[in-house]
């Protein structure tokens, strides 16, 4: 059988979504980002929510989400964005504002604004991308580094004399009365692309339905800051990763 | 009963070489294209000696972080 006489439109069952442009990514090659673009990129299609939809950027490596995913964007100062996004959804209640953060946005500058937007209870979804390292500036330590991991900060590995305990922000998020739907997921396996993306649909959904905030962290991998190739980097994150961050709802009262 | 097909469109310009649809490929069809790169400088993956034997699961697709991956797939009448 030809192969060219099965690649047809009528037999299409995956492409590159449509609200995922052409631009070519500045990403490593097999970063997270990549996938969890797609799959915003996925869900927002999905709910027909494409004109509807208003995304705030971090600053960090998804600083240019903007460039490649075709819904509105605003970019927000660092650590900022659940400020910002706040701002956007008191404004225009019946759009779909998130954030899209990584973790020294989030965990670390932005620790504040992000525990005080989930705590009022803000209708808009954080999505986290906790990698635990400072990808863009170079591979730093970050609040999520695991303890003994090397980093250029702390080349001897995080010790936690020195430099403190791993920071479980979805696990605070959690206790947090303003949050309706928290959830930490990964990207490693086709399954749990899957499962992330239920997660995603979601956190929308809830934020949509004005259940309140929600926060979906997404265990990455940094293969450039982690020094490893994307295979290997997804063998760590299961290895080392997922045993101190676990996956799996932590929180979940939006009866959706 | 059918059998099915599938069949891969690999966007080479823009795959990276990360190799992550490699290893989610179950039937072994993708492999990284031998000593060469693209336009970006990246080496990239392509459906290999194995590409009759893709089933059109859509792995490969949906572990690839950037959206280089077509795929398609038909229930063959024999």
């Amino acid at each position: 059988m030809n192969q060219n006489n099965i690649i047809s439109p009528e037999n299409l069952v995956y492409a590159k979504p449509e609200l995922m442009n052409d631009t070519p990514m500045h990403y490593c090659a097999g970063c997270s980002h990549g996938v969890v673009h797609k799959l915003v990129a996925e869900v927002v299609s999905d709910m027909g929510l494409e004109e509807k939809t208003v995304g705030v950027c971090p600053v960090g490596c998804a600083v240019f989400a903007y460039r490649y995913l075709d819904v509105d964007w605003q970019e927000a100062a660092h650590g900022r964005a659940p400020a910002v996004a706040t701002a956007i959804k008191r404004v225009w209640p019946d759009r779909l504002v998130f954030t899209y953060q990584g973790d020294g946005d989030l965990a670390c500058i932005g620790t504040a604004e992000t525990i005080h937007a989930l705590n009022r209870g803000e209708n808009i979804t954080i999505i986290f991308i906790n990698n635990a390292i400072y990808g863009m500036t170079g591979g730093q330590m970050a609040p999520t580094t695991l303890l003994g991991q090397k980093t250029s900060t702390c080349p001897y590995g995080r010790d936690p004399e020195l430099h403190g305990y791993p920071l479980k922000m979805t696990e605070i998020a959690a206790q947090l009365d303003g949050t309706c739907y928290v959830t930490r997921q990964s990207v490693d396996t086709v399954a749990s692309v899957r499962a992330a993306k239920k997660a995603i649909r979601k956190a929308f959904e809830s934020s949509m339905a004005g259940k309140g905030s929600s926060l979906v962290e997404i265990v990455s991998t940094c293969s450039s800051g982690w020094k490893l190739t994307p295979v290997k980097a997804n063998e760590w994150l299961r290895e080392h990763m997922l045993a101190y961050y676990p996956k799996g709802d932590l929180k979940d009262t939006t009866d959706l | 009963m059918g059998k099915i097909k599938g069949a891969i469109v690999v966007d080479t310009d823009r795959c990276k070489g990360c190799g992550l649809c490699v290893v989610a490929c179950l039937q072994d069809v993708i492999v990284m294209a031998d000593k060469k790169v693209n336009v970006h400088g990246y080496p990239y993956v392509e459906p290999g000696s194995n590409a009759d034997r893709c089933i059109g699961c859509s792995a490969c697709g949906i572990v690839c972080p950037d959206g280089c991956i077509t795929v398609y797939r038909k229930r063959m009448e024999d």
